[in-house]
């Protein structure tokens, strides 16, 4: 017992090391950071464009647009998630470490939300504003957005923990990825229109909220076990 | 300095013992080895050599636990290292081929890490870096670092910690004279005060100690 006490403060310790190395690398590359959030911001001023400034249309189509720009960008920045560690061998220092696999992994995913999740839901009332979205909906849509991100990151690191050790791995992550990641995109959108529609949205964000808490307590253990088959 | 690792001496646990019966590896259709076995005892270095491509590296993952063996199993203090895996990972520190630091964080922020993740951690970085003579070197990336400096780094993140069992993939890679006279001398140091080495080499190793050397 006394050893497990001894161990509960190290294990908090291995949890915000690995938060601090990944933001820290991220702050040196900032490349990482800000592809996938040019990716969202440059489609989503591009369909006002292409579809016209009518405001009917844009209001219709501005949830679907950017929920799926977000889902698309968050599936780009998953790639790299341990793809930098399994290069430089760190990924199997990480393995050997005397810490539990699944925290230090929930640590990675939760650098990689604070990365990238949370910069698209940032930008995204500016994005949204384009699309002439009121405010009470945008406040809306970057509380789904926020819920989104989290699923997005947690589902992903599963995907990006199988496909770590294969060459180009995009394709096949996007594939493995989709069909979990779909619920998140119907419940994000929908909510983000229905809000817009002046109905009760309220259930869709309960039902991310719901799907935010199952991914965040299965994942680690998913994504750990992942980590170790993919490093035989 | 000498106190300093005099008294990590002290403090290593001397009942550690690895062992192993009867492993099988297979990779692919090729079976790198089959019924191979041994057991090291405090003190004890085993010296694993081979060819290239002998399978000395999948041997040392293996006992890592980071390769799953076709049949056989490594003991540490009598017990299935995968049935204790954080207790026998919180023992052992490896060098492995690629040194495992990140290129972009300098030495000290690569060290930080290493030494926040490992709770048995009793050595400053600074004392490591000065016996490693790499003290000029700790504000830089280590992407500036030559490859035998970079192998130098990956020695200090070892003797951060103060565990019993070392595992070292070809320790002498890319070092130069002094560098592998340091490494013998950390490794005798090591094994004199009652900890175990697992090494693998193509080279002959001059290193005063019981030394067991499975051939692959």
């Amino acid at each position: 017992m006394s050893d497990n006490e001894a161990q509960q403060p190290a294990i908090l310790a291995g949890l915000i090391a690995v938060i601090r190395r990944d933001l820290l690398l991220s702050w040196k590359r900032p490349g990482d950071v800000l592809n996938p959030l040019f990716f969202f911001a440059m489609v989503c001023t591009l369909f006002p464009l292409a579809v016209g400034p009518g405001a009917t249309q844009l209001m219709f189509i501005g949830p679907g647009v950017l929920w799926v720009a977000a889902l698309l960008a968050t599936l780009l920045s998953l790639n790299s998630l341990f793809v930098s560690d399994f290069e430089d061998g760190s990924l199997e220092q990480l393995l050997v470490s005397p810490q539990p696999l699944p925290v230090l992994v929930l640590g990675k995913t939760i650098a990689h939300w604070l990365c990238s999740g949370v910069p698209l839901v940032l930008v995204s009332p500016l994005l949204a504003a384009t699309y002439r979205m009121p405010t009470g909906v945008i406040g809306v849509m970057m509380l789904t957005l926020t819920l989104g991100t989290v699923c997005l990151s947690l589902l992903g690191s599963i995907g990006a923990a199988l496909t770590v050790g294969l060459n180009r791995g995009t394709a096949l992550l996007s594939l493995l990825i989709l069909p979990l990641a779909m619920p998140v995109l119907l419940l994000g959108a929908n909510t983000v229109s229905l809000a817009a529609d002046n109905e009760m949205y309220s259930t869709g964000i309960w039902a991310l909220g719901a799907y935010a808490v199952a991914a965040l307590s299965l994942s680690p253990y998913a994504t750990a076990a992942a980590l170790r088959i993919s490093n035989e | 300095m000498t106190d300093c690792w005099s008294a990590a001496i002290e403090r290593k646990a001397l009942t550690a013992k690895l062992s192993a019966d009867d492993l099988t590896l297979i990779r692919g259709e090729r079976c790198l080895f089959q019924g191979l076995g041994f057991a090291l005892n405090p003190g004890e270095l085993l010296l694993l050599r081979g060819q290239n491509g002998s399978g000395k590296t999948s041997l040392m993952r293996a006992i890592a636990g980071l390769l799953s063996l076709e049949s056989g199993e490594i003991l540490w203090g009598g017990e299935p290292v995968l049935q204790q895996r954080q207790l026998f990972h919180g023992s052992l520190v490896w060098l492995a081929h690629s040194s495992g630091l990140k290129a972009d964080l300098t030495l000290v922020e690569n060290l930080e890490f290493e030494r926040a993740l490992r709770p048995q951690s009793v050595h400053e970085p600074e004392h490591v870096f000065e016996r490693l003579g790499i003290e000029r070197l700790k504000g830089l990336p280590v992407r500036f670092l030559s490859a035998g400096q970079q192998r130098r780094v990956a020695f200090a993140r070892m003797l951060l910690a103060d565990v019993p069992l070392w595992l070292l993939d070809e320790p002498f890679t890319n070092l130069d004279q002094d560098g592998r006279e340091l490494v013998i001398e950390l490794t005798e140091e090591h094994l004199a005060s009652g900890g175990l080495c697992v090494m693998s080499a193509h080279q002959d190793v001059d290193i005063a100690a019981t030394i067991k050397t499975v051939s692959l």
